[in-house]
C-alpha cells in the first residue's frame, strides 16, 4: 500500500524540481519584460535569461590565480541550496516527501548557507570589490534573516506547526479567513524579499556601477559556466522567495501528491499567480530608487517590526 | 586691466570675445597672478610651445572681469622653467605637470612633481611636442610605479577603481581611501587614453585640424570646432556670415540639450530609477535622429567648419525642430516635476557631493558644476560673442552645490536652450553665405577661441609658423578645472555615493587626456 504511494510521491517531487529549475529563468525574464514595459520600452523578451545563460555555459571560464577551491565549488553549492529550497517549498503540491525533510527554519538555513559561501568566496580572490560586496551582504542579510524568521514564526504559529506543507494545508484547506497578522507579516516578507533578492531599493541588479553593487560586486570575478550557475541561482532564489510567500499568502489550488486530476488547474494557479507577483514586483521596483546603503537597516528594521507586530496581533487577538 | 601690473604691455588681439595679450618675465608671472586671483579673475589653461632656437613660450590664459589675457612668458631652452602657479591657481597643478610631460618645461618649486600624461609611454627624457622628438626611438613600454598619497590610520584600507571598469565608460583609476563606506580621501589618475592629439595638429592642415578639434571631445564637438574656428578666423581676422553664426549658435544649444537630457537619464538611472533613465534617453535619442535627417550627424560632428558652417536648415527642418522643442519642453517639464516629486531620488540627491560655493572659487571649479556652486560664469553671458549677444541669455546658478544643485543646473539650462534654440530659429530668415573660404592663415599668428560648451568653457589656442600652418595647438577641456574638485566633492560622502557624484559632474576623460 505505502509503496505506489512513495513512487508517487517521487514523481510529484521530481515534476515540481523540474519545473522549478527549468521556469525559474522564465519568472526572471517575465519581471524584465514588466519593466522594460514599464520604462517604455519594448525590452529583451520572456526567453532572455536562457539566451544569457546558454552563452555562459558556452564560454570558456576565466579563473583568478589566486582563487582556491572554495571559489570553484561555491557557485555549485549556491545552486544546489536553492535547488533544495525550491524542492521543500510546496509549489504545486502539498506533502511531497522532501517537505518533511525540512521546515521553515532549516529553509532560511538553507539560504544562509549559500550567501555564507558566496560571500566568502568574493573575499577568497582577495579583489576590494569582492570582499566590499561581502560585507555590504552581510549587512543586508543579518538584519533580513531574522525578519524572515519572525514573518515564518507568525504563519506557524498560526498553524501550530514549522511545516511549510502543514502551514499550506492549514491556510488552503479552511474556509478562507483573513488574518491580521498575516497581513503584517506579508508586507514584511515583501520588504525582505525585496532585500534577499539583490532587488530595488536594496540593491540594483542590472547596475555596472561596481561601487554601488552589492550582490553583483561579489560574483564581479565569475565567468562563463559559474557565473551562469549563480545567475541561475539567483532566479531559482527569487523563484523559491514567491513560492514561499504564495505559500504563505496565497496558497489556493495547491493540490495532493497523486491528485493527478487537479495538476492542470494547479499549474494553471501557479502560472497566474507567479505572473502576478513578477508584475507586482517589477511595479515595485519601477517606482522606487536605490536607498543608500546605510537606509538598509531602517527599511529591515522595518520589516522586523512588522513581523514582531504580526506576532503580538496574533498573541493578543488569537488570528 | 593696466593696473594688474606696471610693466604689462597689454596688446589686445582680434577674437570674438575681449582679449589682450602680454609678454611678461619669469619674475612678474606669480605676482600677476595674485592680481588677478584677488580681483575675481581665473585660470583657464597653460601650454607650452617649442620655438627652437628662440627657446621655449609659456602661455598663461587667464580670465578677468574684463577679458581674456594671455600671459607669453619667454623661457631659455637650457633652463626651461618658470615660477610655480598651483599655489595661486589649485587648478594649475595638473596643467603644469602635464606641460613639463609634454614639453619638458618645469614649474619651480611646484609642491607636487608627479608626472601626469606621460605613463611610462615614452623614454623618461624625451617630450612629445618638441620639435625634435623622435617617436620611433622615444617609444617603450614599461610599467610606471604612480606615486599615491596614502592615508594611513586604524581601519583605512584603499579601494582602487579602474581604468577598466563594469561598464563601458572611458578610463581613469579612482584610489579611495575609506573607512568602512565613508570616504577619506579620493586620488584620480588619469591620462589612459592619451592620443597625442596635440602632436597630430602639429602636421595638420587647417581642415584637418578642423575635424581633429572636433573630436577631441565627442559629446563637446560643436563647442570645440567651434572654439578652433574661431581662434582661426581670429588668426585671419574675419568674422563668419551671420547665418553661419546663428547655426552654430544652433548646433550648440543642440548639443546642450542632447547631453544635458542624457545626464539627467543617467543620474536617474544612477539612483536606479531606470524609469527616468528610459524617458530622457527616449527625448535624447530623438534630438540624436533629427540631428542625423536635418545635419547628416548625430552628434554634430563636422557641421561647424573654419569660416562657417558646413550644413544649412530650411524651412522643412525648422518646422520639425520647432515641434521637437514643443514636445522636449513639455516632456522634460513633466520629467522634472516627477523628479521632484520622487521621495527616493530627492533623498539620493540632496546634500550629495555637495561643493561649497567658497571651496568652489578656491579651486576654481568652472561651466555647469561651478554654476551650481555659485560660481556665476557663462561666456555666453559674461562674454555674449556674435549671435549670442542678440539672445538675452538667462544664466542659471545655484548655491547648494550638491549633485540636486546640479541637476536643477541642468534642468534650467535645458529649456533655456530649448528657449534660446526657438529664439535662433526665429532669427534665422531666408537664406544667406554659410561660410566663407578659409583655406590657409597669415604666418606667425596667434588665435585664441571660447566657448561655452555643455560642460563649461571650451578654449582652443592656435599658433602658426613662418609658413602660415598649424604650429602649435592646444585645446582645453574646462574638466582640467573640474576634475581635482570632484576628489573634494566625495570627501565625507559613501562609497556607493560616487558613481553619482561622478556623474553628476560628467567631466572629459578624453578632452584632458589629449
Amino acid at each position: 500500500m505505502r509503496n505506489p504511494e512513495q513512487i508517487l510521491g517521487i514523481i510529484f517531487q521530481l515534476t515540481q524540481l523540474l519545473l522549478v529549475v527549468l521556469a525559474a529563468p522564465l519568472l526572471t525574464g517575465w519581471v524584465g519584460q514588466c519593466q522594460a514595459w514599464l520604462q517604455n520600452r519594448s525590452g529583451a523578451g520572456l526567453l532572455q535569461p536562457y539566451r544569457v545563460l546558454n552563452k555562459l555555459f558556452h564560454k570558456d571560464a576565466v579563473i583568478a590565480d589566486n582563487a582556491s577551491w572554495l571559489f570553484r565549488i561555491t557557485p555549485y553549492i549556491v545552486f544546489g541550496c536553492m535547488w533544495l529550497a525550491a524542492a521543500i517549498i510546496p509549489i504545486i503540491a502539498v506533502d511531497l516527501p522532501f517537505s518533511r525533510a525540512a521546515d521553515v527554519i532549516a529553509l532560511v538555513g538553507v539560504f544562509a548557507l549559500a550567501r555564507m559561501f558566496i560571500a566568502l568566496a568574493a573575499m577568497d580572490i582577495g579583489t576590494s570589490f569582492g570582499s566590499m560586496g561581502a560585507r555590504r551582504e552581510m549587512l543586508v542579510s543579518f538584519l533580513a534573516e531574522p525578519a524572515l524568521l519572525m514573518v515564518l514564526f507568525t504563519a506557524s504559529l498560526i498553524s501550530q506547526s514549522t511545516q511549510l506543507t502543514h502551514i499550506v494545508e492549514t491556510f488552503a484547506h479552511h474556509r478562507f479567513i483573513l488574518y491580521p497578522s498575516l497581513a503584517f507579516a506579508g508586507i514584511a516578507f515583501v520588504m525582505i524579499l525585496l532585500a534577499e533578492n539583490a532587488r530595488i531599493p536594496v540593491d540594483n541588479p542590472s547596475t555596472h556601477l561596481e561601487l554601488t553593487m552589492i550582490h553583483e560586486a561579489m560574483i564581479l570575478e565569475y565567468s562563463a559556466r559559474h557565473l551562469a550557475l549563480i545567475e541561475w541561482a539567483s532566479s531559482l532564489k527569487l523563484f523559491a522567495y514567491l513560492s514561499v510567500g504564495i505559500a504563505l499568502f496565497l496558497p489556493h489550488g495547491m493540490i495532493e501528491v497523486g491528485n493527478w486530476a487537479g495538476l492542470p488547474l494547479a499549474m494553471g494557479l501557479l502560472c497566474g499567480k507567479m505572473l502576478l507577483a513578477g508584475a507586482g514586483l517589477a511595479l515595485l521596483e519601477a517606482s522606487m530608487a536605490k536607498m543608500r546603503i546605510f537606509r538598509a537597516p531602517e527599511f529591515l528594521g522595518t520589516a522586523f517590526l512588522l513581523g514582531v507586530l504580526g506576532l503580538l496581533i496574533h498573541f493578543l487577538l488569537g488570528a | 586691466m593696466n593696473n594688474l601690473h606696471p610693466n604689462l604691455q597689454l596688446t589686445p588681439f582680434p577674437t570674438a570675445i575681449p582679449a589682450w595679450q602680454a609678454p611678461i618675465v619669469a619674475g612678474d608671472l606669480q605676482l600677476i597672478c595674485h592680481k588677478v586671483r584677488e580681483s575675481g579673475g581665473r585660470l583657464v589653461a597653460i601650454w607650452g610651445r617649442d620655438r627652437r632656437e628662440a627657446g621655449f613660450v609659456l602661455h598663461v590664459l587667464l580670465l578677468t572681469q574684463t577679458g581674456l589675457l594671455c600671459l607669453n612668458l619667454p623661457l631659455s631652452r637650457q633652463v626651461p622653467s618658470y615660477p610655480d602657479i598651483s599655489r595661486i591657481f589649485p587648478s594649475a597643478n595638473r596643467m603644469q605637470r602635464a606641460v613639463y610631460d609634454m614639453l619638458g618645461m618645469a614649474a619651480l618649486q611646484a609642491a607636487d612633481q608627479r608626472r601626469w600624461l606621460r605613463h611610462a609611454a615614452w623614454a623618461d627624457d624625451s617630450f612629445p611636442l618638441r620639435k625634435d622628438f623622435d617617436a620611433q626611438a622615444a617609444l617603450r613600454s614599461d610599467l610606471d610605479d604612480y606615486p599615491f598619497v596614502r592615508v594611513e590610520g586604524q581601519g583605512v584600507h584603499e579601494i582602487p577603481v579602474g581604468p577598466v571598469h563594469a561598464g563601458i565608460i572611458e578610463p581613469g583609476h579612482f584610489r579611495f581611501s575609506v573607512v568602512g563606506e565613508k570616504v577619506l580621501r579620493l586620488e584620480e589618475r588619469l591620462g589612459y587614453i592619451h592620443k597625442g592629439i596635440e602632436k597630430r595638429f602639429e602636421s595638420s592642415t587647417l581642415q584637418q585640424g578642423a575635424k581633429l578639434a572636433g573630436r577631441v571631445s565627442g559629446d563637446s564637438t560643436v563647442a570645440y570646432a567651434w572654439a578652433y574656428a574661431m581662434a582661426a578666423e581670429c588668426i585671419a581676422d574675419k568674422t563668419p556670415p551671420d547665418r553661419a553664426l546663428w547655426l552654430r549658435a544652433l548646433f550648440l544649444e543642440r548639443e546642450r540639450i542632447a547631453n544635458h537630457l542624457g545626464d539627467l537619464g543617467y543620474l536617474g538611472n544612477d539612483v536606479a530609477f531606470s524609469f527616468g533613465f528610459a524617458q530622457f534617453w527616449i527625448l535624447k535619442e530623438q534630438v540624436l535622429r533629427h540631428n542625423a535627417a536635418l545635419f547628416g550627424h548625430r552628434y554634430l560632428m563636422d557641421a561647424v567648419v573654419p569660416g562657417g558652417v558646413s550644413v544649412d536648415l530650411d524651412e522643412a527642418g525648422k518646422k520639425v525642430l520647432s515641434e521637437e522643442c514643443a514636445m522636449l519642453t513639455r516632456e522634460v517639464q513633466l520629467l522634472r516635476r516627477l523628479y521632484e516629486e520622487h521621495a527616493g531620488v530627492q533623498d539620493r540627491f540632496i546634500g550629495t557631493g555637495r561643493v561649497a560655493p567658497k571651496l568652489a572659487a578656491q579651486l576654481g571649479l568652472c561651466g555647469l558644476a561651478g554654476r551650481a556652486s555659485s560660481q556665476a560664469w557663462d561666456m555666453r553671458v559674461q562674454f555674449a560673442c556674435a549671435p549670442y549677444g542678440m539672445l538675452d541669455v538667462q544664466m542659471a546658478t545655484h548655491q547648494n552645490g550638491d549633485v540636486a544643485a546640479r541637476v536643477n543646473v541642468r534642468f534650467d539650462e535645458l529649456l533655456e536652450s530649448l528657449r534660446l534654440q526657438r529664439e535662433i530659429m526665429a532669427n534665422l530668415l531666408g537664406t544667406g553665405d554659410l561660410a566663407y573660404p578659409l583655406a590657409s592663415l597669415p604666418a606667425n599668428g596667434f588665435g585664441v577661441g571660447m566657448v561655452e560648451g555643455w560642460r563649461g568653457e571650451v578654449m582652443v589656442a592656435i599658433h602658426t609658423d613662418a609658413a602660415g600652418n598649424l604650429d602649435r595647438v592646444h585645446p582645453h577641456d574646462p574638466s582640467w578645472q573640474n576634475w581635482p574638485v570632484l576628489e573634494h566633492a566625495i570627501i565625507g560622502n559613501i562609497v556607493p555615493d560616487f558613481p553619482l557624484i561622478n556623474k553628476s559632474f560628467n567631466l572629459s576623460y578624453s578632452g584632458c587626456d589629449l
